[in-house]
């Protein structure tokens, strides 16, 4: 473990991926995640192992990200919502070749060029795929400085794991705010097992291929099945939540990311009036950590879902609850942040209403 | 306990290293703290913000709509800021640049002419740390143990001289609010 | 084919198919000593699989294959050498390269190869392109790569069409030629002009060898060969950027017969793209 140290988001990501035995990095500028190339050049230039390409686009550098997997290293590349969209063709190759990779995604108001504010418009891109075809990726979703550097060593070892490429979402926020952090151990990308499918030159072994066409449809079957197999036991293994005062409550706000944190303020305030509320943070996007919320909202009054965006992680907490308790929606898109005062004046109303309507 | 401080001025006055500087006191005396720069188009036009929180507690949301203390390096920032303020909280002024006061009966102010301070002991460039100094001394938000510290940090590799300066300034800026009490 | 069985029967009245030797072709001089000897002088080259080619009749795809691996076997670099093929035609190239083979999209193997290449520099890096995937959708990546003089080594075909697809209008159809989607004809106001890619790549800093060359007859393919291992060599000099275009027929999007594509390459396609070494700085 390092000594605890202050320091940007953006830099987090790149320390702990540099730590998790990353030695390569692919990008192109954008804000607000820029600090974290920057980061990477800067370290890369100080190592002989570390390889940091400025690519001419989004689109090249997730090809580059592809190219460098293949030859087994872990590799790192970084955007923020414009360019994710960008790198959506390279990623659904990536699941198609299962080949692992972290991308970063410090999101920004959208659609289109947006702004560069904090928002959370781009989890339907993150969770159902965002590319074409019939693919997941894992999505986490860190919302202090510690966890940004601890879901890193976690994206990186199970990009690995489950040879499939892992998101981490964060904001323009999450990236350039300071927070104490400690960093774990570093990895030594020598000491970790041999990839045996990993494009190395075919010496003293067969020839390998790594590919996504199949032009025979029941093999391009069997590509899709085992995928999803292999998705299922993601599911099984890794879903995350952290379930903040939720034993005793009657209602439950539902957010990640930095919603989440303003979530807990707004928690914190409400119980401080007598409101029994918790909080539900899902930590893993997808795989969706419905199952705890949904054996638990039999008990409850209400859920709140609060994202900043129009409304779309909503869709997975009403997937989960299946109507065994009312699902209501509060969103801020475009990159507006939200108060705890105004979201404790959210989960105040939406708890009245329902003692009124039980009274 | 959560404090919320904003720090704003120009570009060159130091302002992101105030919070950065305070940030890290924070940190050394195991609280809870977090270090919001302003970013992106917001810094272009020469004006520079940050938002500071040190808290007992888990912090919730690192920004801070009415934060309990401003600083305003300059006129802009207190017309900027002047009504974010909480209720009771506490503005400070850099009197050397605004001569005007807030239009608010609700808050404290503290005014001190931190680039005559600066100046007079031969550290212009050191206003900032004056200013943090004052912030410290009136707020007790960090230990000045602590924030000597912090320079050291934050300045780490840099000239001895410059460290020393800086923590000079600070303590100039304490000692500002002892005399003025 | 019928002469190649008798010659193979030759020596001990068998045919062995699994001998290397039987797949190649030898030839018999009578020595004085009136010795039958043996001598291999055309055989199938140990980077190129033993499996068909789903290449069309007349297509040059099959030969330049043969072309790059020749020059693998020559070089002795098989065991480090990786492959990135395209989509297009040859996205199947890694069934017939007996070489560790990454696929990229379309248009992205400049980049792919940029990724596996700065984490293997000691290996060999090549990407096999059509036109449509290199002078098209994948112009961004092969310019930036050429400028970087990233080491890497394009072959790039040009059969001055969409080949997979079925024939569309590429960057490199001719003014005037027809294709399914410029039905009467490429007009360069209204479809553009045929991109010279090549001359383009020329410009950029960072690379060192390109020549143009043709399949179309037998001059042309030593040609290409020679070019190819010079391209190849380029990378192994560690100097930049290398690639070899590669006039191709495509009787069947051409809708010609084998000879008249041949032709047509030699008469008309290398007026606008003439044969030529376009820099050579390597």
């Amino acid at each position: 473990m390092s000594a605890k140290t202050l320091m940007r988001g953006t830099h987090v990501l790149g320390e702990a991926a540099i730590r998790s035995g990353c030695r390569a990095y692919f990008g192109y500028p954008i804000t607000p995640q820029n600090e974290l190339p920057e980061y990477m050049a800067s370290e890369f230039a100080k190592r002989s192992d570390g390889v940091f390409v400025q690519a001419e686009s989004e689109i090249a550098s997730i090809n580059m990200v592809i190219g460098a997997s293949a030859t087994g290293a872990r590799v790192m590349t970084s955007s923020s919502s414009p360019g994710v969209s960008l790198k959506q063709e390279g990623i659904s190759y990536l699941a198609a070749m299962e080949l692992p990779a972290v991308i970063v995604n410090m999101m920004r108001g959208g659609p289109g060029l947006g702004n560069i504010a904090p928002a959370q418009g781009d989890y339907f891109q993150a969770t159902r795929g965002g590319g074409h075809g019939d693919y997941r990726v894992i999505v986490l979703s860190p919302a202090y400085g510690q966890e940004i550097a601890d879901m890193t060593r976690q994206a990186v070892d199970q990009a690995d794991k489950y040879r499939t490429p892992v998101m981490i979402r964060g904001d323009g926020m999450m990236g350039q705010m300071m927070e104490p952090v400690v960093f774990p151990e570093p990895i030594d990308p020598a000491s970790l097992p041999v990839k045996e499918w990993a494009l190395t030159g075919a010496k003293d072994r067969p020839s390998r291929i790594i590919r996504s066409l199949w032009l025979d449809p029941p093999k391009e079957e069997e590509l899709n099945w085992r995928l999803m197999r292999k998705y299922e036991a993601i599911t099984e293994e890794i879903s995350d939540q952290e379930a903040y005062l939720c034993e005793d409550a009657d209602i439950v706000i539902v957010a990640y990311g930095t919603a989440a944190r303003i979530a807990k303020g707004a928690v914190h305030r409400v119980r401080s009036h007598g409101v029994k509320a918790g909080l539900y943070r899902p930590k893993t996007l997808w795989p969706f950590p419905g199952s705890l919320l949904a054996s638990m909202s039999r008990d409850l009054d209400n859920i709140v879902v609060f994202e900043m965006s129009a409304g779309q992680m909503v869709e997975d907490v009403r997937l989960s609850v299946e109507g065994k308790c009312p699902v209501t929606f509060y969103g801020r898109p475009g990159g507006v942040v939200s108060t705890p005062e105004e979201i404790s004046g959210v989960l105040t109303s939406v708890s009245a209403g329902k003692a009124k309507k039980s009274a | 306990m959560s404090l919320k401080i904003i720090f704003s001025g120009f570009g060159g006055q130091g302002v992101l290293m105030m919070g950065y500087v305070l940030a890290y006191a924070g940190m050394n005396e195991d609280k809870h703290v977090t270090f919001l720069p302003s970013y992106g188009a917001e810094v272009r036009g020469g004006t520079a913000n940050c938002t500071v929180v040190v808290s007992d507690e888990e912090i919730a949301s690192p920004i801070a709509s009415s934060p309990e203390f401003v600083v305003a390096m300059n006129y802009p920032s207190m017309v900027k800021y002047q009504n974010m303020v909480k209720s009771g909280g506490t503005m400070f002024l850099n009197s050397d640049l605004i001569t005007e006061a807030p239009s608010r009966e609700d808050i404290n102010l503290c005014k001190a002419p931190v680039n005559t301070l600066a100046h007079d002991m031969g550290a212009d460039r050191s206003l900032n740390m004056v200013m943090l100094g004052i912030v410290a001394a009136t707020t007790g938000m960090v230990s000045k143990e602590a924030l000597l510290q912090a320079i050291e940090k934050v300045l780490q590799g840099k000239k001895q001289s410059l460290i020393d300066m800086n923590q000079k300034a600070l303590e100039a800026g304490m000692k500002y609010v002892a005399d003025n009490q | 084919m019928l002469a190649l069985e008798k010659l193979k029967k030759a020596p001990d009245g068998k045919i062995d198919k699994n001998k290397p030797e039987s797949q190649g072709i030898s030839v018999f001089s009578h020595r004085h000593t009136g010795v039958l000897d043996v001598k291999k002088i055309f055989s199938r080259p140990k980077s190129l699989k033993d499996v068909p080619f789903h290449y069309c009749p007349g297509c040059g795809h099959s030969v330049i294959h043969r072309l790059v691996c020749e020059v693998i076997d020559e070089l002795g670099i098989q065991d480090r050498t990786i492959g990135v093929p395209p989509a297009g035609c040859a996205v199947l190239a890694y069934n017939y390269f007996d070489l560790d083979m990454c696929e990229a999209p379309h248009g992205r193997a400049a980049a792919v190869a940029t990724g596996i290449k700065r984490m293997l520099p000691d290996h060999v890096v090549f990407t096999y392109q059509g036109d449509g995937d290199i002078a098209a959708i994948g112009t961004a990546e092969t310019i930036h790569a050429a400028n970087r003089g990233e080491r890497v080594t394009c072959i790039f075909v040009n059969n001055a069409v969409y080949g997979m697809t079925g024939g569309q209008m590429a960057p490199t159809t001719l003014p005037g030629q027809v294709t399914t989607t410029s039905p009467g004809g490429r007009k360069p106001l209204r479809d553009g002009n045929p991109l010279d890619l090549s001359a383009m790549l020329a410009l950029a800093a960072g690379s060192v060898f390109i020549e143009r060359t043709t399949v179309a007859n037998p001059k042309g393919v030593n040609r290409t060969k020679k070019a190819i291992r010079k391209a190849f060599q380029a990378q192994l000099d560690d100097k930049g950027f290398s690639l070899v275009e590669v006039l191709s027929p495509c009787p069947t999007n051409w809708k010609m017969s084998p000879v008249d594509s041949i032709t047509w390459v030699e008469e008309t396609m290398s007026k606008i793209f003439p044969i030529q070494v376009i820099k050579d700085v390597a």
